[in-house]
């Protein structure tokens, strides 16, 4: 579960000028829906924005007001804070697909290529 | 056993509700979720919202409102439309609100979920306050925001678990479905209470009604309540909640025509009795009412004038018409005018607002002009149902009531109100009478519990004066009124007159006959008078004659020398007397 935790103080490891991903990952405790979602969050990250995001864990239990701001409802929740608009996403992120969608990903892979 | 036995005894968590806590005994299940149901618009938020409201300010237990479908400003409106300063409740933290908010386009569904976010907002709001109440607002807005139903539904279940084991009385709100009670059958999951409220329109005119579906380990009320949503929030006003145990009183109060109150056992109506004047359109129901109230405010009783016919303005202007000015009362504040057509809301709407304006206003006096004018609105059941409960409150009161009641043509004017008459402790009848062309009123009293009354007709007279009831001719040509009376009487006291001349005039005869006796008898006197004068002249002189003849005699014989003749009889006398 460490694991889980390190990420999130991670700094952002990118240039001033380029797009900047930030991530909210909200969880509740250390329950295996909570740890898978964050192995397939950073799996996806790691392959689409290599370098370029930011993954911050906010656990309702110790910070139950934070529910609240987002709306959370489901856990796990996944935010995209940055780059706007705000997108979310419930569930583990298994379906790689969805979460890529979700997080408008793909488009801006293809663009590149 | 023991532990059965406490189970047996559910507590009830008061909702303060008026009407509400008498059809639930107590209230809703302390400790267990409610489900209300209804269709759109029926009042489910604002019995939810009035549950907490008055949890807070009442029985001092913290609610929590969340909202699934309003913003919380909409929301904070909606608490201010009911008249609570919802601000000073946060800031007490009495009430807690918190919008949850899902919008399906916006979610992406990735895997497997839980909903551990709500619970921990909802453990986090119910911590913060303390709360002992919390109000879900629709919960099955996430069934639209979902689409994992699957998921949803097991996690439902698990928060009216976790509310259970938590000991929060909750309020879920749920939508009316097609064929079951909810959209999404949340009754599944809610169990315990089911209360289902209802919006029906009948010949244009809602009511709102209130059913307990379901109350498990308790009794309560089964049928439909009508219910109102106003002002001050929701009022049910079940039958039941009053019962025949009102306390009378023996004081007296005068109708304001003295010559009824002499017709009522001398002194009037009985203080908190219900009086009903009923009549045919025209004879003068409203000016009775009026001049009823007249009286109370010269005694500086509250009246309450709830009329359902016609304007305050235009009731002022025509009392002036029999000499009755209310406009004075009405500025001291001792009248008060409540106009307003039957037909503008449903008959339980009249029922509350009436109260409303009693506990407002508080009058000793409050008159409905015309009472008919309600049953148009309701079913004759629904209306006796609703009156019985007006009247009963009213007597609890001690309030005196009047109404009037207009009798239609051609209806047997005794039985057409069947559904008050046993309401009522004093009923006058005002009826036309029609005779030689013409129409007149005459009033009797039909009933007047408790008191010797007068069982005859009386004519209503109506002038500028105000309201005289005059006997009407009772003879030989039967009961008369109006000008056939006048007439009637004309007739009799020229009848009485030719009479009185007439014996006027054989006393003159006679007294003439008496004089031409008299003078007769003074005639026959005279001449017997008379008669006797003569009488005692002839006797004189034939004394005088004889004594003249005896001393004629004498003195021929003194002449002749006679010798002295000693006179037979005059010796023989002398002889008798020795």
């Amino acid at each position: 579960m460490k694991n889980a935790r390190a990420p999130k103080r991670k700094p952002a490891k990118c240039a001033p000028n380029m797009e900047v991903w930030i991530l909210r990952l909200y969880v509740a405790g250390h329950t295996p829906k909570s740890i898978a979602a964050f192995a397939n969050l950073k799996a996806i990250c790691e392959e689409h924005l290599a370098g370029k995001y930011r993954i911050e864990i906010i656990d309702l239990l110790t910070n139950p007001t934070l529910a609240k701001g987002d709306q959370i409802l489901a856990i796990p929740t996944l935010v995209r804070q940055l780059p706007p608009p705000v997108k979310k996403m419930i569930g583990d992120l298994a379906n790689t697909e969805r979460v890529l969608v979700g997080l408008d990903i793909k488009p801006a892979v293809k663009a590149v290529k | 056993m023991a532990k059965y036995a406490r189970e047996a005894i559910l507590e009830k968590c008061p909702t303060g509700i008026r009407g509400f806590d008498e059809i639930s005994n107590g209230g809703l299940p302390k400790g267990r979720p409610t489900l209300i149901c209804g269709s759109a618009g029926c009042g489910k938020t604002v019995l939810a919202m009035e549950f907490l409201l008055r949890g807070a300010i009442q029985y001092k237990e913290p609610g929590i409102f969340v909202s699934f479908e309003e913003t919380p400003k909409d929301l904070a409106q909606n608490f201010a439309s009911l008249g609570y300063d919802l601000n000073g409740l946060i800031a007490r933290k009495l009430i807690a609100m918190d919008h949850i908010y899902i919008e399906r386009s916006e979610i992406e569904e990735t895997g497997e979920y839980d909903l551990e976010g709500l619970f921990i907002r909802l453990g986090h709001a119910i911590d913060s306050i303390k709360a002992k109440r919390i109000v879900l607002d629709t919960i099955e807005s996430l069934f639209s925001g979902l689409s994992n139903e699957g998921i949803l539904r097991a996690e439902l279940r698990r928060l009216f678990h976790w509310l259970k084991d938590r000991g929060i009385t909750a309020v879920i709100t749920g939508e009316s479905g097609e064929k079951s009670l909810t959209r999404y059958g949340l009754e599944e999951y809610v169990a315990d209470c089911v209360i289902l409220l209802d919006f029906r329109i009948r010949e244009q005119i809602s009511t709102r009604r209130l059913r307990i579906i379901k109350y498990r380990g308790s009794s309560h009320g089964a049928d439909e309540y009508p219910f109102l949503i106003e002002k001050t929030g929701i009022s049910i006003l079940p039958v039941t909640s009053l019962g025949l145990v009102h306390t009378v009183s023996n004081e007296r109060i005068s109708s304001g025509i003295p010559r009824l109150d002499n017709m009522l056992a001398l002194k009037g109506f009985y203080r908190g009795s219900t009086i009903l004047i009923s009549g045919t359109a025209g004879t003068g129901k409203t000016s009775f009412a009026n001049k009823f109230v007249e009286a109370a405010c010269r005694r500086g009783e509250r009246c309450l004038y709830l009329a359902f016919e016609e304007s305050a303005d235009q009731i002022i202007r025509n009392m002036k018409s029999i000499g009755t000015d209310l406009a004075p009362w009405v500025k001291k504040g001792r009248l008060m005018f409540h106009a307003s057509r039957p037909t503008l809301y449903g008959l339980e709407m009249h029922l509350v607002t009436i109260h409303n304006l009693i506990a407002e206003f508080n009058p000793r006096i409050v008159i409905v002009d015309p009472v008919t004018n309600l049953t148009a609105v309701g079913t004759s059941i629904e209306v006796k149902s609703v009156l019985t409960r007006l009247f009963d409150y009213l007597k609890m009161k001690h309030v005196t009531t009047l109404l009037t009641d207009l009798v239609h043509f051609g209806n047997n004017v005794e039985r057409t109100n069947e559904e008050i008459s046993s309401l009522i402790d004093t009923w006058l009848l005002l009826r036309d009478i029609e005779i030689n062309g013409e129409r007149n009123r005459g009033l009797y009293i039909l009933k007047s519990r408790g008191m010797a009354h007068s069982n005859q007709i009386r004519e209503v007279l109506l002038s500028d004066r105000g309201i005289e009831l005059v006997d009407v001719y009772l003879g030989t040509g039967g009961v008369l009124t109006g000008s056939a009376r006048v007439a009637q009487d004309a007739k009799e006291e020229a009848e009485a007159r030719h009479y009185q001349h007439e014996a006027d005039r054989m006393m003159r005869e006679q007294e003439r006959k008496r004089k031409v006796l008299e003078a007769k008898i003074e005639a026959l006197r005279a001449e017997f008078d008379m008669e006797s004068e003569e009488l005692r002249f002839m006797s004189a002189d034939q004394k005088k004659t004889r004594n003249g003849l005896i001393a004629e005699r004498a003195e021929m014989a003194r002449l002749r020398k006679m010798d002295r003749v000693t006179h037979p009889r005059k010796e023989g006398r002398r002889r008798g007397v020795r």
